[in-house]
């Protein structure tokens, strides 16, 4: 009886420290190309990144496509990458939805969703504004249109300066 | 006549106890809370209670009849039952 508590026990206190290392503002950019294998994503090293995490199913993640789109197309060239990870459980639901909406960034399946259990985004959309130095600055959570672009915006300016 | 523990032993049971409350607790959340980036299904239309507003209709004026002595759909009141 004892062993069988003691084992709950540890699986418990193992499964709640599992779950909570969800990466914050400070802690680097884990290798995405380990959460979301097969994905041909872009070289973020010495980059400035934003990783947007997106289903198909979310409305306001749609509405941010264009403001995405705008940030690469501007600061591209001065080293921005936006990669944004769709989340959809359903494989058929993400390719319609990709095929549907084109977007000027690069986007990536996480069909396991690895990388959504590994950042446990708490909204839909959320996102991650990485340095150049892979360490994540900024978290956005939800997409409130103009106000969150000018958010984007100015700390992309400040990112890209450093 | 029942024979004890013991006594040594509780301190050990209750450190476990204690030990078992917190972590079940903290790990309960983490099982069940359906986290937001697997709301795909909760998010379907079909989930939407009010897809069908011919039904939607239809449902509200059946209840308002039958639940009219309480008020129906959010009236204060009533008691006729006559709608």
């Amino acid at each position: 009886m004892k062993l069988i508590i003691t084992i709950i026990s540890a699986a418990c206190i193992s499964l709640t420290a599992i779950t909570a290392a969800e990466p914050t503002v400070g802690t680097t950019l884990p290798n995405l190309n380990g959460l979301l294998p097969g994905a041909a994503l872009p070289k973020t090293a010495g980059r400035v990144v934003l990783v947007d995490f997106w289903a198909s199913w979310c409305a306001p993640c749609k509405a941010s496509f264009p403001t995405m789109s705008r940030l690469q197309a501007k600061y591209a060239s001065k080293g921005l990458v936006v990669i944004g990870i769709g989340v959809d459980e359903n494989a058929k639901d993400y390719q319609t939805f990709a095929a549907k909406n084109k977007v000027g960034f690069t986007i990536a399946h996480d069909s396991k969703q690895q990388a959504a259990a590994f950042f446990n985004p708490p909204t839909m959309p959320s996102s991650y504004l990485v340095d150049r130095s892979g360490k994540i600055r900024h978290i956005h959570k939800g997409f409130k249109g103009a106000k969150t672009e000018a958010e984007y915006t100015k700390e992309i300016e400040e990112l890209l300066a450093q | 006549m029942p024979t004890q523990q013991p006594l040594t032993m509780k301190p050990f049971f209750h450190l476990l106890a204690a030990a078992m409350i917190f972590s079940l607790s903290s790990c309960s959340q983490q099982l069940v809370r359906v986290r937001p980036f697997e709301r795909g299904n909760l998010a379907h239309p079909l989930m939407s209670g009010d897809r069908d507003t011919l039904l939607l209709a239809m449902t509200s004026h059946a209840y308002f009849s039958r639940e009219a002595s309480f008020g129906g759909g959010g009236v204060g009141g009533g008691g006729c039952g006559c709608n």
